[in-house]
């Protein structure tokens, strides 16, 4: 079964992924997708009735970390490749929350 | 002077101890070879001569005053641009990261320089580890020293190339479904990617976090046991970093093969498989078998889905990570972008490549509403099937033994215009990943062109030092043969 | 005839705990500071860093589950919920949507009117809080400060349970009565350490079905929530009444103008891509643990109650205002602990405390003065060092400041003057200036002897035990 990726989907999956693709970028990606999901869909062959998916490969569970501050002010650091700054904070567009 | 860079990084690193060089004569010679091939091969990114020739200065003086004595003390080192590095750009070959200095190292770099190597730069790569060939880097394709119309493989090209054109004495890479081991197959050098978790990715940019393992790319087996055991650690700062006892890796360097059981996967010599790598490939079995070891043949299962497993995983993961580079915080900041979801959509837009943002656009395609569990979900339930698979092969057999890749080196330019030919181009490396396993490429003759050809030894979970023990004992034996 | 309508209302309450660094690296969580000073390459999304997870969030969870009844999910994991948003470093926020740690508890409460009911908590999950943006009008532009970013929440999302504002508060309160309790936060609504969205629809009395709802945000008062409750009530009635149709939608309640907007823009198309984070390794919850975290558990409300009836002999009322917040119960056990007298450290908190609390609009968990000061301020009044409106002055000050009383009282010269002959003299002028209200006295108007000991208290300034001042009085008028 072939794949039919829609402009509307390219259109939300730009937004999604915060992409903006030109029309030939756009008809380039319906194209790769389709194929690739074409491609994908031999996955639906195999039966994985009961097969818990696999995230992590090792069952390794409980890493934490003891609630100790060991971190100083670093802000110097932290700020060192902001593109733009002011007043030690990174300057952005203005936002509306 | 001249005979210093056919050193290995483990001889020279003696040599240097002994007294007939010093680290800054070492340096001196990997940058003297630079200028005369870096400008054809254009394997870094990133060089930094004054502070490689005034660390190589440090660390002589820390070697004759005794307090370096390692195996890797004085010996120059190429890093991947993905790995972070202190005060030096870091750009994963992309134009978002173009301007990007870490403040910090990474945890396998800095167990590198406290073992007393100097790091010279960075080498290109395919964008964020996305590609098969170094050609989809924003600085420009990098050549394969073996033959400089072919590509050096990739994602790690750029640390293949710059170890084969001794541009380096050893570089690190990373491997996410075969990035060390193809290129290290395509230029001739020997390639290891360990066990998911032996070597900590903290300050590794992420391409596929469950994937991605950073190794060794150097001339032989034995730098690669030596490396790998000094940039093994469990490190705190990264969860999946695995508690591992037996990082002593260089005690498998020993010539013996006997009773080692090695399976050949049926599927892996099948279509598609170029005739001079075959014969090469079949050649290191015969004479492991020749050696003592016991061969045989096996069906390896769901072999084929490997690829789409991986893609669907790995570029799921891709479209998270690399939501950060939004031109905020760090990187390439689009101008004239007055609304903030324009600046989002310009900068990244504009600062990634295409084929990082075709894997952006399927990754967030199969996380999306609707697709998640037909697609992603599916995946990471065949990904315990494939695991299976190996499970069940290596109750039977110590190591899985087969190609790297299906060709040599293609020609530059050949391979960006059909990417599903590109991706089906990773299908004998891409398995180890999703498995966590580890393997091994090991230089094991040239084709009919002259063009290298790698073969790939797999083992089990933690199984690294068998892995060593067989390519060590190939490797010497191959030597006597010559 | 008019359609009735019923509210239908469920929470989504978010809490930072109170643990000393953020939930995925070693940053301190502590409140204000410079901006981006409590910041790391973790906590801003740096390349190539990796989160670790802080434990005692999951114990801190854990035990606000325990504490409403959830059942502990055995094995839990973190996701990530995509959306990009400049507060939001990474571009992800790591969260639970598979496998919350808690889920299917509930919570008594009763309101102020007597209903009583159970609301119940469909899950529990834990997550990072975001960064801060603030508005820049000279560059007409934002800032993002990081200092918040990664302190660890919890996320409590109830059942549509609630009918009204009222059950709402009496749900937060109790919610908030729970975890300071528990000492997982301070539940400060002002600062942010306790925040409410409100899932709310209505539906004709009567109806099956839920209605469509609309959840809102930026609720950080009790007064807000009420206002935005009624407000968002009428607005979807009024569109109902009129034919129209409730967008399901997040709106954002603005409490100034006591009106609520849509918040979604285009460019959000609010799907999340949920995933396993593939940085963080699941997490196992074994009986042990929990038994340990139960074990660790301190007395509760409830209990607290019981015992300070049988060891107090409080009245039921001061015994549920007292135990009502942890701050006012610790202040309470640890004065009685130090002055032995649990009758008299409760009238000072039934008394000046909660006049002093109105009067200033402080919130219990806002109390800062030490149990040392007012227990040392009790034992003065115990010796007479002091008159009982003195100590009402220096406990103001000791409200306000937490001054040292017994210093403070030495420095400003408060003590009670006990010099009989002083007292003898100032008695006798009194007399002696004030012949009509002796006068009346004599002729039987009891009454006036307040007047003659006010007077004598103003004329030595306060500084004298008005029983004593009273018996002086009686005692040189009845040999006149």
């Amino acid at each position: 079964m072939a794949n039919v990726i829609s402009d509307e989907t390219i259109e939300y999956v730009g937004i999604l992924a915060k992409l903006d693709l030109s029309d030939d970028e756009k008809e380039q990606a319906k194209k790769d997708l389709e194929e690739m999901l074409d491609y994908i869909d031999e996955l639906s062959e195999l039966d994985t009735t009961g097969v818990e998916p696999m995230s992590h490969v090792f069952p390794v569970n409980n890493v934490f970390r003891e609630d100790v501050v060991v971190n100083g002010d670093d802000s110097d650091n932290i700020l060192k490749n902001a593109p733009e700054e002011k007043d030690n904070m990174f300057l952005v567009p203005k936002t509306f929350d | 002077m001249s005979d210093i860079l056919s050193l290995t990084a483990v001889e020279l690193a003696k040599a240097i101890k002994a007294g007939t060089y010093t680290a800054v004569d070492a340096m001196q010679a990997v940058l003297d070879q630079i200028d005369q091939t870096e400008s054809t091969v254009h394997a870094y990114v990133t060089i930094d001569r004054e502070k490689a020739l005034a660390k190589a200065a440090q660390a002589q003086k820390k070697i004759e005053s005794g307090e370096l004595t390692g195996p890797l003390a004085g010996v120059p080192f190429a890093i991947k641009d993905n790995m972070c590095t202190e005060g030096m750009l870091t750009t994963c070959s992309s134009k978002i990261l173009s301007n990007f200095v870490p403040t910090f190292s990474s945890e396998a770099v800095l167990n590198l320089e406290k073992a007393g190597a100097v790091i010279i730069g960075k080498t290109n790569m395919d964008e964020f580890a996305m590609g098969s060939t170094t050609e989809t880097s924003y600085y420009g394709v990098t050549r394969n020293p073996r033959n400089t119309e072919h590509v050096p493989g990739g994602s790690s090209g750029g640390s293949a190339a710059a170890v084969a054109a001794n541009e380096c004495f050893a570089a690190l890479g990373s491997d996410t479904g075969g990035s060390i081991r193809q290129p290290a197959s395509y230029c001739g050098v020997v390639g290891l990617k360990p066990t998911y978790g032996t070597v900590s990715r903290y300050g590794l940019i992420a391409y596929g976090s469950s994937l991605d393992q950073i190794g060794p790319l150097c001339k032989d087996v034995t730098d690669c046991a030596t490396i790998l055991e000094t940039i093994a650690s469990h490190d705190p700062k990264d969860s999946t970093s695995m508690k591992r006892e037996d990082t002593n890796f260089t005690e498998a360097l020993v010539q013996d093969v006997k009773g080692l059981k090695i399976g050949i996967p049926k599927s892996y010599f099948g279509e598609g498989l170029q005739e001079d790598v075959k014969k090469a490939v079949l050649a290191v079995a015969d004479k492991l078998k020749e050696l003592g070891a016991e061969v045989e043949e096996f069906d390896l299962q769901h072999v084929k889905y490997a690829i789409p497993t991986y893609y669907t995983i790995a570029d799921a993961e891709a479209s998270s990570n690399l939501e950060r580079f939004d031109g905020v915080k760090y990187g390439y900041r689009a101008q004239d972008a007055e609304e903030l979801h324009r600046m989002y959509k310009k900068s990244r837009s504009e600062g990634f490549g295409p084929e990082v943002k075709r894997r952006i656009m399927l990754g967030s395609f199969v996380l999306s509403s609707g697709y998640y569990d037909a697609y992603y979900l599916k995946a990471l339930r065949v990904k315990a099937l494939i695991k299976k698979s190996f499970d069940d092969a290596f109750a039977k057999y110590d190591i899985i033994l087969g190609p790297v890749a299906p060709t040599t080196a293609p020609k530059l330019g050949c391979s960006l215009s059909n990417p599903m030919q590109m991706y089906l181009g990773d299908i004998y490396t891409i398995s180890v990943n999703l498995a966590g396993l580890p393997g091994i490429s090991v230089p094991c003759g040239v084709d009919a062109k002259g063009l290298p050809i790698g073969v790939q030894l797999i083992g089990d979970c933690f199984a690294e030092k068998k892995l060593i023990r067989a390519a060590y004992t190939y490797e010497q034996a191959a030597k006597e043969v010559q | 005839m008019a359609k009735e309508y019923e509210t239908v209302i469920g929470l989504e309450v978010h809490v930072e705990l109170a643990t000393k660094t953020k939930i995925f690296c070693g940053c301190s969580t502590a409140f204000g500071g410079a901006p981006n000073t409590h910041t790391c390459p973790v906590c801003t999304g740096m390349p190539g860093s990796l989160p670790v997870l802080n434990k005692q969030v999951v114990e801190y969870a854990m035990a606000v589950g325990l504490a409403t009844n959830c059942d502990i999910t055995r094995d839990c994991k973190f996701d990530r919920k995509n959306y990009f948003y400049p507060d939001n470093p990474q571009n992800y926020q790591i969260s639970q949507l598979y496998l919350p740690i808690c889920r299917n508890g509930h919570v008594d409460i009763e309101t102020e009117s007597g209903v009583k009911k159970a609301v119940r908590i469909h899950e529990i999950h834990m997550e990072e809080d975001a960064g801060k943006l603030v508005h820049d009008e000279w560059e007409d532009a934002s800032l993002v400060d990081y200092n918040r970013s990664g302190v660890p929440l919890i996320e409590i999302v109830s059942e549509p349970d609630m009918r009204s504002a009222e059950e709402v508060i009496a749900y937060l309160e109790k919610l908030r009565q729970t975890i300071q309790y528990l000492g997982a936060s301070d539940c400060k609504l002002q600062e942010g350490s306790m925040r409410a969205d409100v899932n709310l629809s209505v539906r004709e009395v009567g109806a099956e079905k839920f209605g469509t709802r609309t959840e809102m945000k930026n609720l950080n008062s009790f007064r807000a929530i009420q206002h935005a409750i009624e407000g968002e009530k009428n607005r979807q009635i009024d569109l109902i009444e009129e034919g129209k149709q409730v967008v399901q939608e997040t709106r954002r309640w603005d409490d100034t103008k006591a009106e609520s907007y849509p918040m979604r823009s285009k460019e959000d198309a609010q799907d999340y891509r949920y995933f396993p984070d593939p940085d963080l390794v699941p997490i196992h919850i074994s009986e042990e643990w929990i038994a340990r975290v139960k074990d660790a558990q301190p007395e509760m409300a409830p209990e607290k109650k019981i015992r300070y009836k049988e060891q107090f002999d409080l009245p039921e009322y001061d015994i549920n205002i007292i135990t009502g917040t942890k701050q006012m119960a610790d202040i309470f056990e640890e004065t009685t602990a130090l002055c032995g007298n649990p009758k008299k450290v409760s009238n000072w908190l039934m008394g000046e405390t909660l006049r002093l609390m109105k009067e200033t609009n402080t919130d219990p968990e806002d109390l800062t003065f030490s149990p040392k000061h007012l227990a040392d301020l009790i034992a003065m009044v115990d010796k007479k060092e002091i008159n009982s409106s003195v100590a009402k002055e220096v406990f103001e000050k000791i409200f306000a400041e937490d001054i040292d009383p017994v210093a403070y009282v030495e420095e400003k010269g408060l003590k009670t003057v006990n010099d009989e002959g002083a007292l003898r003299k100032t008695v006798e002028e009194v007399i002696a200036t004030n012949p009509q209200s002796v006068a009346d006295y004599k002729s039987g108007k009891e009454k006036a002897i307040g007047f003659l000991v006010g007077q004598t208290m103003k004329a030595m300034k306060g500084k004298a035990d008005p029983s004593s001042v009273n018996a002086m009085l009686k005692e040189l008028l009845s040999q006149m």
